[in-house]
């Protein structure tokens, strides 16, 4: 009994395609997003993997090899201690990019959360947005500071030195980024509640879990993906301003941030030095924006297939 | 003709104005750049060098140190030798004359109970006096009239001059602070940061750690000057940014303690808009290691005497962290020409500079490691020596900046050639340096295993300097963290030396007192001595009058700087 409308519809139409081919295919017809994913995947593979063909140790000092330009030895030169500069965009970027996944991550989660039960629960609503206006409200950099300076101590011993601060950060922008995502999501939420398959699958009895689950996560999914993308981006950016000010991160713990913030006295001298990190994390930044673009056009269904 | 001869009067009269003719604020203003911003001018209430110079365009002690390290009278009317009777026959008392007329900025004259004051402000109850060594046995100060005030000490001072000489010793007004004496101290603001003052400029506005506003004091002694009628005195941003200004954009006329790397300055200063700097004198870039244990477990008694350090107590992992260090290599790519390498805390005036350790000029990383296997540190299975379960792992702090940094990471892979590992942190120079009781940063709280600066002395006599590693120094939670000996040394044979050395007079057998605590400190590895550097500051041309000093503030005659026209 089942079975016979799905083979019905399989006689009439072409083979089923998959949606997330849709996708794919409205995603590929987006060259700067196509564009944007290929940067980003190299830069992903770039940094993961080149450690292992590059094996030179980012920290270690060669004092004779000080200061010197792009060479067979040192493609990317060598900073003013002589430690090799491509060794050390290589681990920072894993850092820097590390940092914009994890936090981004976690602020689509609690942004996801809060935005669902907000739009869902007619009674967490007020008091869930009040607390999404009071987050809004927290100027991120002054926060940072002043969790960096109560925390630190605590969590560098729990975690030692690199791992401490890391949690730290990931934690602060994290906490401090999930407010957009929750008020988009608690938007469409409160959209799709009034639609009539929602009504005929309350009608039927479907507990609220499985409403959120089934009916109403798989449709605000775009809105989701999209601002996870911008999420990197900024996460990325906020720990590069960190270690800017020469905060976060030990000196001697390469991080993009800290790469363009040690160049800076040499942007006479040695210019490349600042263009290296600046050019990762301006491109890495670019091509995600790009690639979240393509994604919102892809994932809309309005907008899809034309 | 005669109307000719009035022009070209006139027309003399303007081309030689700055410098013959300048009368009070006739040059406008004057900018100065401080890139760590001072976060008070009273500076007693703290240890920093920034703070000392921003209070001395203000505040004024009786003498002061001119660049070649002599004494020069500034509130008084000579400085008291026992050659002008000044300075008792048995060493225990020095007559100081103001000058008569002295006027405060407020209008008031300037008297013997302000001189008086000033020492009771500093030793009171409870107060934390950063500056409290330089009125070490000082028993009472006599007024027996208006400008006359009788300095008394317990014990024959064979140099006199600590008290109210130099710029870690100005003069405060007795009105403005009767009421903030001891624990109150900290909480005068309006005070501690518009103190009314007998130099040259006075505050109309203080933002901590950023902009000072200071305007010529109208009742400066010498009616023509200052020649500025104002100061902009910007602190805060960092040391590249603040000689650029100076050397490359013109902006500022004087930014101070340009600590760069050398090939950086060499390039700014190409640009002629200014010159640097140098001047050597008792700067020396050190290590401190810290003799007692920052482990947060201990609360409010950490990093006090109360816990003594698990390993740093022990005087071959301190030798062997000297060892491992290569001065020269420091010097040469942190400093160039503004720095020598040196083996001595005490580096300077040349007479009290000891020869007894040129042994730390040469590294040796072999010997380092064989010294931490004869004293039982063995290399764990991460390389890390080890002693009955405690690793050789070392918080290693500084202040923000370039050339410290890199001076870091370098020491940092020397040290874990020896198998010794340290993390390295970095704080914002306004903070280290601050002073501030309630920040867990400073360089007095020295939460931390070992830390690096570079500090110095004013004036040419170092007892007050060498009393800085006596036992009852060390900054802990009852002096509100003040205090200026860092490592928490403690030592009652080096502060029996203190005690002689207070009490001895001839020249030569204070300097052979001084150089053996010198050899003291460094033979016992306290202090760990890594550059002699010259003050490195940057004036721009259209400055004149400015001297450099190394032996006081930098700022000591702003009064005579006027603009070149």
């Amino acid at each position: 009994m089942t079975d016979a409308p799905m083979i019905e519809t399989m006689e009439i139409a072409r083979p089923p395609r998959n949606q997330w081919l849709d996708v794919w295919d409205q995603f590929r017809s987006h060259r700067g997003a196509l564009l944007g994913a290929a940067f980003f995947a190299v830069i992903l593979a770039a940094v993961f993997l080149g450690p292992l063909i590059w094996q030179i140790d980012p920290t270690y000092i060669d004092i004779r090899a000080r200061n010197q330009g792009p060479s067979l030895a040192h493609p990317f030169g060598t900073d003013q201690l002589g430690r090799d500069t491509l060794a050390r965009m290589l681990a920072g970027g894993q850092v820097s990019l590390a940092v914009g996944l994890t936090a981004m991550g976690l602020s689509l989660v609690l942004g996801t959360l809060i935005g669902v039960l907000a739009g869902y629960f007619r009674r967490l609503d007020g008091a869930l947005m009040r607390l999404t206006d009071l987050f809004l409200a927290l100027p991120l950099l002054p926060l940072l500071l002043v969790i960096i300076m109560l925390f630190r101590d605590a969590l560098r011993s729990a975690f030692g030195p690199e791992g401490g601060i890391f949690v730290l950060i990931v934690f602060v922008i994290g906490i401090t980024s999930w407010m957009q995502t929750a008020r988009i999501v608690r938007g469409d939420v409160l959209a799709l509640k009034e639609q009539e398959f929602v009504l005929a699958a309350r009608s039927i009895g479907t507990p609220s879990r499985r409403m959120i689950t089934r009916h109403i996560l798989p449709n605000v999914l775009s809105p989701i993906m999209v601002s996870a993308t911008l999420g990197i981006a900024s996460a990325i950016i906020t720990e590069s301003a960190l270690s800017f000010l020469g905060l976060g991160f030990p000196s001697d713990f390469p991080t993009w941030g800290r790469l363009l913030f040690d160049s800076t006295d040499y942007l006479q001298q040695y210019p490349e030095r600042v263009i290296w990190p600046g050019l990762a994390i301006s491109l890495t930044v670019l091509s995600v924006n790009y690639m979240g673009d393509g994604l919102r056009d892809a994932l809309d269904p309005r907008i899809r297939g034309r | 003709m005669r109307a000719k001869h009035a022009l070209l009067g006139a027309a003399a009269a303007l081309a030689l104005a700055p410098a013959a003719f300048a009368e009070r604020g006739s040059d406008g203003q004057v900018n100065i750049i401080y890139w760590q911003g001072p976060s008070t001018m009273n500076p007693y209430l703290s240890g920093g060098i920034k703070e000392l110079e921003a209070a001395s365009l203000s505040l004024e002690p009786l003498a002061r140190y001119d660049p070649d390290g002599n004494m020069v009278p500034f509130l008084a009317e000579t400085v008291p030798t026992l050659e002008n009777g000044g300075v008792s026959e048995d060493l225990k008392s020095v007559t100081w004359k103001i000058k008569p007329g002295l006027l405060w900025s407020d209008g008031t004259p300037v008297t013997s109970a302000d001189v008086r004051f000033t020492w009771q402000y500093c030793t009171a109850e409870g107060g934390g006096c950063s500056q409290s060594e330089k009125y070490n046995d000082v028993a009472d100060v006599e007024t027996p009239d208006e400008l006359t005030a009788i300095v008394r000490f317990s014990v024959p001072k064979p140099y006199p001059y600590g008290p109210f000489v130099g710029n870690q010793a100005p003069i405060l007004q007795a009105a403005q602070f009767a009421d903030c004496l001891g624990p109150k101290a900290p909480g005068c603001t309006s005070a501690n940061f518009m103190p009314v003052g007998t130099g040259p400029f006075i505050v109309t506005d203080f933002r901590p750690n950023d902009v000072i506003a200071l305007k010529a004091n109208e009742h400066y002694r010498d009616p023509e000057k200052p020649a500025f009628s104002t100061v902009n005195f910007k602190g805060g941003g960092d040391a590249m940014a603040a000689g650029r200004s100076v050397l490359e954009t013109g902006e500022y006329d004087f930014a101070w303690n340009l600590q760069l790397a050398p090939e950086v300055l060499d390039q700014m200063a190409a640009a002629g808009k200014g010159e640097v700097e140098v001047a050597f004198g008792t700067l020396v870039e050190r290590i401190m290691v810290n003799f007692t244990d920052p482990d947060p477990k201990w609360g409010e008694r950490r990093a006090t005497a109360d816990h003594p350090h698990p390993f740093l107590t022990d005087k071959a992992v301190r030798q062997a962290l000297s060892m491992a260090i290569d001065r020269d290599l420091l010097t040469e790519i942190g400093y160039g020409q503004a720095g020598r390498t040196t083996c001595n805390v005490l580096a300077a005036p040349e007479i009290y500079a000891s020869e007894a350790n040129e042994g730390c000029l040469v590294q040796d990383i072999e010997g380092a490691k064989a010294l931490l296997d004869q004293a039982g540190w063995v290399p764990g299975p991460d390389g890390v020596r080890q002693k009955d379960g405690m690793r050789l792992s070392m918080l290693f702090q500084s202040s923000t900046n370039a050339v410290r940094q890199d001076f870091q990471a370098l020491i940092k892979q020397w040290w874990s050639e020896i198998g010794v590992e340290s993390e390295l942190r970095n704080v914002d120079a306004s903070v280290f340096f601050g002073g501030d009781p309630g920040s867990p940063d400073t360089f007095q709280k020295f939460y931390a295993d070992v830390e690096m600066y570079a500090n110095s002395f004013d004036g040419t006599d170092p007892e007050a300097y060498m009393a800085n590693w006596e036992c009852k120094q060390a900054p802990r939670p009852e002096t509100q963290w003040q205090g200026n000996n860092m490592p928490r040394y403690c030592n009652a044979a080096y502060d029996a030396l203190v005690a002689e050395m207070a009490k001895t007079g001839k020249m030569d057998e204070r300097i052979a007192l001084a150089k053996k605590m010198n050899d003291i400190l460094m033979q016992d590895y306290v202090i760990l001595p890594l550059v002699h550097r010259g003050r490195v500051s940057a004036r721009a041309t259209s400055l004149g009058g400015f001297v450099m000093n190394a032996w006081d503030s930098e700022l000591w005659n702003a009064a005579d700087w006027y603009r070149v026209k």
